[in-house]
C-alpha cells in the first residue's frame, strides 16, 4: 500500500470512463479519455493548467457535456436524459474551488436545501444530518451564520458538509483549496482526508502533493487533453517515468 | 541622543470646536471651499425667491367655498385685494369625483372596502416574515377603513359583519400572518367582484378555471414533467373559461343567486382607475417579466426566438401606441359580439408593456450571478424550476430591485396615459371635467397639485418600501 490509510477497495466499479472525447467549439480539450474508479478508491488528478483536469470531473456529473464515448457512473450511463443527469446528480457530490455557497441562505438552509427538495427528506431530519456534518467539518456554532460571515477555510469546510449531505456515494473536489489563504488551506485538507478515512470514493483536482502521497491510492497527471501518466503515489513522485512528468513535478516540487 | 521618559499619562481632550457638532458639519457640507460657499448662497437665495413666492399663496389659501369667485373674494377680504392665494375649495367639493370618478354614491363603500382590502393582502407579501410590522400595517388600515365605511353610505348589518371582519384581520396579522395569504389569493376575483359587481358565481367559476389548471398540473407534472403539464394546465383552463365558465355561473347563479348591482367600466374614473389599472398591471407584469427573462435565455431556439421578438417589440413600440391598440384595434381581432371590457384591454396591454421592461431588468440581475451558483445548483441535483425558485431568483431579484421598483413607479405614473382612450384618470381625465364646471372656470395649479401630491405619495412609499427590502435581504456583511 501506497501510504498509511486503510482503503476498502471492492471490485465495484464506481466511475467508468471510456474512449471519451470532448471538444470546446473546435478546441479538442479532452482527448481519448479511459478510466476506472472502483469503489472506495481515492484518486488525485494533477497537472499544468488548461490540461482539461477540472473539465474531466465536471464531465463526470455533466455539468460539462462529453461529445464521444461513454461514462457510466454507479451503473448509470450519462445521455441527455434529464432523469439520468439528475439521478447521478444526486449520487455525487462536487466541491468546488469557489465554494459556490448560496449567500442569500444561513448555513444551515445551505445544508438542507438539496436534501428537502431532492430527497424529500422531512426537514427535522435534514436539520439533524446537517447539525450531524457540521460537527464532523467542527464548525456547528456557524449553522446560523451566513456564508459572507465565514472565512474562506470555513466557506469551503461548508460546502464540503453540504455535499455530504446529500449521502453521495462519490465525492468531486475540483481544487478545492487554489482560492484560500496558506493557513486555511491545512483546515480543509484535514476534512479530506477525515473523510477518506471512512472509505468516500473521491476524485480530488489538487496541487497540494503532501495530500496525494497521504491520501491518494492513484495519481493521474494530465497534459493537453489526455492522460500522460498513472500511477500509485509513491512510485509516481519518486519515479516518474515520463519527461512531462518530471518536467512538471520539478516545477512544482522544486522550490 | 536626548532620553525621554513620560511621566504623566495624557487625558482625552474634547476635539477644536471648528471640528465638532453643527460647525463641523457646516464646514464640511456647505462651507468646504469657495465653490462650495458660492453654490451655498446661491442655493439659500433660490430657496428664499421660491419659498417667498409660493408661501403666500398656499397659506391664504381657502377650503370650503363654492365656486371660483367665491374663493376670490374671500382671500381678497382676509389678505388684501392684491394678495394671491389657493383655492383648494375646488378638491374639497370634487373630491369624491377625483377618487372614485363617476361610481354611484350610495355604492362608494365597494371601492373603499377593495382598496381597505388591498393592502391588508398586501401584508403578507410585504411584510411576510415580520409579523409585526404586518400587524401594524393591518390595524392602521383596518382602522382607517372602518372610518371610510362608517363615513358613506351602506347598510348597517353590513357595516358592522365588515368592521368585524377586519378587527378580525388585525388580529390574525399578529398571529397567524399566515392565513392572511388565504386573502391575498382570493383578492384578485373579490375585488373584481365588489368593483364591477354582478354575480359572485361569474368570479367562482373564473377561479375554478385556475383550479382546472392546478388539478390538471398536481395529476400529470409527475408523469409528464413540468412545462407539458403546465401546458395542458393552461389549455384546460382556457378551454374552462371559453366554453363552460358562463353556464356554471348561470346555473348557479339561477340555484342560489348571490348578485350586487352591477357597475359599468365607464363609470371608473379619478384615483380608483389609476388603481385598478396600477395594482393589476403591476402585481401581473413582475412574474410575466421573470419568464421573459427566462425564457431569453433558454437554450430551446423557440422559447428564446418569442420571448426576444416579443421583449424588442413590445420595448420598441410607445405605450400611446398599445393603448389605441387596446381601444381600437383588438375589437377587431376578438369574435363579434365579444363584449371584452376596455379597462381589462388596457390592464392587459399595460401589464404585457412594463413586464418587457421588468423582462430586462430581471436579466440584468440574471446577468450578476455568478455561473458558480448554478453550477452548485445543477450538481446538488436541483432540478430547472427548483434551482430558479430557490436559488437563482431570490438572487437575480435582490440584485434587481431598483430596477423593478423604476418600473412600477414608471408604470402607476404612466397609468395617466389612459385618458387618451377615453378613461377618466385623475390627471387629465377628471381635472379636465373639473375645470369645465362654470363655477371653477379659471382654477388652474390646485388640482393638478393635488393629483401630482398624492401620485407622490404613492411612488415615493414605493421607493422607500425598496430601500427597506434591499436592507432586509442584505446578507453579505452584518
Amino acid at each position: 500500500m501506497a501510504n498509511a490509510l486503510q482503503t476498502n477497495m471492492t471490485q465495484e466499479v464506481a466511475i467508468q470512463i471510456t474512449a471519451m472525447n470532448k471538444w470546446y467549439g473546435t478546441f479538442h480539450v479532452l482527448r481519448d479519455i479511459n478510466m476506472t474508479v472502483q469503489t472506495g478508491e481515492r484518486i488525485v488528478i494533477c497537472g499544468p493548467s488548461g490540461s482539461g483536469k477540472s473539465t474531466l470531473i465536471r464531465c463526470v456529473n455533466r455539468l460539462e457535456e462529453h461529445q464521444q464515448g461513454q461514462i457510466i457512473v454507479d451503473g448509470t450511463e450519462l445521455t441527455n436524459d434529464i432523469k439520468n443527469i439528475d439521478k447521478v446528480r444526486s449520487e455525487v457530490g462536487m466541491v468546488f474551488q469557489h465554494f459556490n455557497l448560496f449567500p442569500h441562505l444561513t448555513i444551515m438552509e445551505n445544508l438542507t436545501l438539496a436534501p428537502i427538495w431532492v430527497r424529500k427528506i422531512p426537514k427535522a431530519e435534514a436539520d439533524e444530518t446537517a447539525m450531524y456534518f457540521l460537527n464532523k467539518v467542527k464548525i456547528p456554532e456557524q449553522a446560523h451564520k451566513y456564508p459572507g460571515q465565514l472565512s474562506g477555510g470555513q466557506q469551503q469546510r461548508v460546502a464540503i458538509a453540504r455535499s455530504l449531505c446529500m449521502k453521495p456515494r462519490i465525492m468531486l473536489f475540483d481544487e478545492p483549496t487554489s482560492a484560500l489563504d496558506p493557513e486555511m488551506i491545512k483546515e480543509v485538507l484535514d476534512t479530506m482526508i477525515g473523510l477518506a478515512q471512512d472509505g468516500m470514493t473521491m476524485i480530488c483536482v489538487t496541487h497540494e502533493m503532501g495530500f496525494a502521497q497521504a491520501v491518494a491510492n492513484r495519481v493521474i497527471f494530465m497534459d493537453q487533453g489526455q492522460i500522460v501518466e498513472q500511477n500509485e503515489p509513491r512510485e509516481f513522485f519518486n519515479n516518474p517515468k515520463s519527461d512531462r512528468t518530471k518536467l512538471f513535478l520539478s516545477q512544482i516540487l522544486g522550490h | 541622543m536626548q532620553t525621554f521618559v513620560r511621566t504623566e499619562m495624557l487625558t482625552p481632550q474634547a476635539p477644536p470646536v471648528t471640528e465638532r457638532g453643527v460647525v463641523k458639519w457646516l464646514r464640511e457640507n456647505l462651507f468646504s471651499s469657495a465653490l462650495n460657499i458660492g453654490l451655498t448662497l446661491l442655493g439659500i437665495a433660490t430657496l428664499y425667491y421660491v419659498v417667498t413666492l409660493s408661501l403666500p399663496w398656499l397659506l391664504n389659501g381657502v377650503w370650503t367655498a363654492s365656486s371660483l369667485t367665491e374663493c376670490r373674494s374671500i382671500i381678497a377680504q382676509n389678505a388684501g385685494p392684491d394678495a394671491s392665494g389657493a383655492c383648494w375649495a375646488i378638491i374639497h367639493a370634487r373630491w369624491y369625483q377625483f377618487i372614485y370618478g363617476f361610481y354611484p354614491p350610495e355604492l362608494y363603500w365597494r371601492p373603499v372596502l377593495a382598496f381597505g382590502l388591498l393592502l391588508v393582502a398586501l401584508a403578507p407579501i410585504l411584510f411576510g416574515d415580520n409579523a409585526r410590522n404586518a400587524g401594524l400595517l393591518v390595524s392602521i388600515v383596518s382602522a382607517l377603513t372602518i372610518l371610510s365605511l362608517f363615513l358613506v353610505n351602506m347598510p348597517m348589518w353590513l357595516f358592522l359583519a365588515l368592521s368585524a371582519g377586519l378587527i378580525l384581520a388585525s388580529y390574525l396579522a399578529y398571529t397567524r400572518l399566515n392565513l392572511l395569504w388565504y386573502l391575498t389569493l382570493l383578492y384578485p376575483f373579490l375585488t373584481v367582484w365588489l368593483l364591477w359587481g354582478g354575480s359572485l358565481w361569474g368570479q367562482v367559476s373564473i377561479m375554478a378555471g385556475f383550479g382546472v389548471l392546478v388539478a390538471a398540473y398536481r395529476l400529470l407534472s409527475p408523469r409528464l414533467g413540468v412545462p407539458i403539464a403546465t401546458g395542458i394546465g393552461v389549455v384546460a383552463a382556457v378551454l374552462w373559461w371559453l366554453l363552460l365558465d358562463d353556464k356554471v355561473a348561470e346555473a348557479m347563479q339561477h340555484l342560489i343567486p348571490l348578485a350586487i348591482t352591477p357597475i359599468e367600466s365607464d363609470k371608473m374614473g379619478g384615483f380608483l382607475l389609476a388603481f385598478i389599472i396600477g395594482v393589476s398591471s403591476i402585481s401581473l407584469s413582475l412574474p410575466i417579466g421573470i419568464l421573459l427573462a427566462l425564457g431569453r435565455q433558454s437554450d430551446m431556439f423557440l422559447v428564446k426566438a418569442l420571448s426576444v421578438g416579443f421583449i424588442e417589440f413590445v420595448r420598441g413600440v410607445p405605450l400611446i401606441t398599445m393603448l389605441f391598440t387596446a381601444s381600437l384595434l383588438l375589437q377587431y381581432f376578438l369574435p363579434p359580439n365579444t363584449n371584452f371590457d376596455l379597462i381589462l384591454r388596457v390592464v392587459i396591454l399595460v401589464t404585457l408593456f412594463s413586464a418587457a421592461y421588468n423582462a430586462e431588468v430581471v436579466r440584468g440581475g440574471l446577468a450578476a450571478l455568478p455561473k458558480g451558483q448554478y453550477e452548485a445548483a445543477d450538481a446538488l441535483g436541483l432540478d430547472y424550476w427548483q434551482a430558479q425558485r430557490l436559488i437563482i431568483m431570490p438572487q437575480a431579484l435582490k440584485v434587481s430591485i431598483p430596477g423593478i421598483v423604476s418600473t412600477f413607479i414608471g408604470l402607476f405614473k404612466d397609468t395617466t396615459l389612459v385618458t387618451f382612450v377615453g378613461l377618466a384618470e385623475p390627471l387629465r381625465g377628471i381635472t379636465t371635467i373639473v375645470r369645465a364646471d362654470i363655477n371653477w372656470k379659471g382654477v388652474y395649479w390646485e388640482p393638478y397639485l393635488f393629483v401630482g401630491a398624492i401620485f407622490f405619495v404613492v411612488c415615493y412609499g414605493m421607493s422607500r418600501y425598496s430601500l427597506y427590502l434591499e436592507g432586509k435581504l442584505r446578507t453579505d456583511h452584518n
